[in-house]
């Protein structure tokens, strides 16, 4: 059993640990802390932007921008992707039936990676936006901030491929021999699509942070018209990666999910099968769609419908992990714990999300969505509304394992309930800004636009409703990990019969236990 | 374990609705990007941080655009420095301005009114301040 806190050990013992369920604690809680800085910043934005033309908490645009910027990258590259390692590196040695990782000292490696990079990151406070586009970055951005940027990037971009290929080796060459592939637990089968991914996406990006790099410093000319170069150039590489990337963020919630829908509704998984064909699937057709992120870059005709076909082929995939969903929870004995609460919310945020996006991927509506706050909203729903769900559903399912004690289910109750209500609110209203041409990543905005206005304030009570439930995150996290009632570590959600498995993990560290 | 019937006729639905979707954006699409023949070129150029415009007279104007009703126009975009996106939210003209290359958006106003114009691509200090005006005006 791991009992971090029940067992009290000293802080260096578990910083220097190699073992998968330190590196996993290590990886879960550092992301938890930048998803709780990030979320800062994401408060200042919202309300800055509650009143037009006041300079409200934030009063001149290079802050604002930088804002904006370091928020995203904080949620994507130290918030989603760590937090998915967190929780694969609980769950994966245990699902293959494994004592640790492959390698367990590159595990170590990776993540310390981790905080060195959001250093960087945080210390830059580049203000080039997350995407970075390369005119801009290139030539307009300031000083060392967006170079700090690129290292911070490169760092966590090598981390996660250290991550991916030592999840690939231990869930293909670790399992157990008596557990044919196609058994393995469908989380696990996230991760390894995940991290297949990531190793053959990440590279494009890592070319073109060098590339930027080079030519910030005037060696080169990549991106730079007037040496030969061309801007659009950047944008293949980076979206060659990032549209990948968006199925690497999502994919592990979408395991998680599978990991507690089964066990809350006290049936078998629909489909193992469908499961597993559905992840595959995404992970091959997630290569197909990068071009819809540069429908307006002058992109020729026949180009466009080449990756809006690639885009829609995505749909009937992620269809059927809904599908699996419904159909697991369907004439179940479900019980509403917080996981089962959160992963259902995420299901339906997941849901509108997708509608949303086949939207995005049609030529002619791309034409009014993109660039506007539609996409922030839509790109948003999945971020928080699925993959955020997904992983606190986690956090709530792994709380007694981690710490042997319970949460406060009211607490968790009114957390969930603000999170779905919050996300919505600012959501949902983010898409019908977009649609009135609010464009995205501004300081500003007239103040004569008076549906702007009243949109953006309606928006940012969601936000502050949002961030709000997140306190009572906090204090369950905090308050209840020392002083909550004691787990029943067989079946700490009264399930009934052992539906609780995360407790076979064997801590060497926890000897006589 | 499950039943497969009720899975395929879900995914059939699904497929159905995204070959309609596509198929639909193909068409729309086609006719969209049809530009007529008598459409009037404009030259817009986007700088940090305002719009400029020249007319196929000769006629220059900066960030204020004045068009006539009725007519086709056919907007040649450029950018001086670093990229922006041209765009009139309310006829749904949006098209990115690339350094290095031309881009090329049309629109034929049928309404007399002012309409904002903006830049939509994040390009730095003031890329929320990057706004400018279209006016169409009812001269034959």
């Amino acid at each position: 059993m791991v009992l971090e806190l029940k067992k009290p050990r000293p802080v260096w013992q578990i910083m220097f640990s190699t073992h998968h369920t330190d590196v996993g604690l290590l990886y879960t809680i550092t992301g938890l802390a930048f998803l709780f800085m990030a979320g800062v910043l994401a408060m200042m934005i919202r309300t800055h932007l509650f009143f037009p033309g006041q300079g409200v908490l934030i009063s001149d645009s290079v802050t604002f921008n930088r804002i904006f910027t370091v928020h995203g990258l904080t949620m994507l590259f130290l918030f989603a992707l760590p937090v998915a390692n967190g929780v694969g590196n609980y769950l994966v040695p245990l699902m293959v039936r494994y004592k640790d990782m492959a390698y367990p000292k590159l595990n170590a490696i990776a993540f310390w990676m981790n905080p060195v990079g959001g250093v960087l990151l945080w210390l830059g406070f580049s203000d080039t936006s997350w995407v970075s586009y390369a005119p801009y970055s290139v030539i307009r951005a300031p000083g060392p901030a967006a170079d700090m940027m690129i290292f911070g990037l490169k760092i966590l971009g090598i981390s996660s491929i250290l991550s991916s290929i030592n999840f690939v080796v231990t869930i293909l060459k670790c399992k157990h021999p008596d557990l044919p592939l196609r058994k393995v637990p469908l989380f696990a089968w996230s991760m390894m699509t995940v991290s297949l991914m990531t190793i053959v996406a990440m590279p494009s990006y890592a070319a073109a942070l060098i590339m930027l790099l080079t030519d910030r410093l005037g060696v080169s000319g990549f991106f730079n018209p007037s040496m030969g170069g061309d801007p659009i150039a950047y944008l293949h590489l980076f979206w060659f990666t990032f549209h990948p990337e968006v199925y690497i963020f999502l994919l592990p919630s979408i395991g998680m999910m599978y990991e507690i829908i089964p066990r809350f509704s006290r049936k078998p998984l629909f489909s193992q099968g469908s499961g597993v064909f559905a992840f595959v699937m995404l992970g091959l057709i997630g290569f197909a769609s990068w071009g819809h992120h540069m429908y307006s870059t002058g992109m020729d005709f026949t180009t466009k419908v080449v990756f809006m076909i690639g885009t829609l082929a995505a749909v009937p995939a992620s269809g059927m992990h809904v599908f699996n969903f419904l159909a697991t929870m369907w004439g179940g004995r479900i019980k509403f714990a917080a996981p089962m609460k959160f992963a259902v919310g995420g299901i339906a945020l997941f849901f509108s999300a997708g509608a949303g996006g086949v939207l995005n991927s049609a030529m002619p509506l791309d034409f009014i969505s993109h660039g506007t706050y539609w996409v922030v909203g839509h790109m948003h729903l999945f971020l928080t509304g699925t993959i955020a769900f997904g992983f606190v559903g986690m956090v709530y399912y792994m709380f007694p394992l981690i710490t042997g004690r319970m949460y406060s289910e009211k607490l968790a109750n009114i957390h969930f309930i603000g999170m779905l209500w919050g996300s919505v609110q600012v959501f949902y209203t983010q898409h019908l800004l977009g649609l009135e041409g609010m464009p995205r990543r501004i300081y500003d905005y007239p103040a004569e636009y008076t549906s702007w206005t009243q949109l953006n304030q309606i928006a940012t009570i969601g936000a502050w409703i949002l961030g709000a439930s997140f306190v009572a995150f906090l204090i369950n996290l905090i308050y209840y990990s020392a002083k909550g009632k004691e787990a029943n570590m067989d079946d700490p959600f009264g399930l009934g019969g052992k539906y609780y498995y995360p407790h076979q993990a064997k801590n060497p560290h926890h000897i006589g236990y | 374990m499950g039943h497969d019937t009720a899975e395929w006729v879900f995914i059939g639905v699904v497929i159905a609705i995204l070959v309609y979707v596509g198929v639909d954006s193909w068409i729309v699409q086609k006719e969209v990007e049809e530009v007529p023949a008598d459409a009037e070129t404009i030259k817009v150029t986007g700088q940090q941080w305002f719009w400029s415009f020249e007319h196929a007279d000769g006629t220059k104007e900066i960030s204020t655009l004045h068009l006539k009703k009725g007519h086709a126009y056919n907007f040649e975009i450029y950018s001086k420095d670093v990229m922006h996106s041209f765009n009139i939210p309310d006829w749904v003209v949006f098209e990115d301005a690339v350094p290095g290359h031309v881009n090329h958006a049309w629109f034929a106003p049928d309404q007399t009114g002012e309409f904002p114009i903006q830049c939509r691509e994040y390009c730095g200090l003031l890329h929320y301040n990057m706004r400018g005006s279209l006016i169409v005006e009812d001269t034959p």
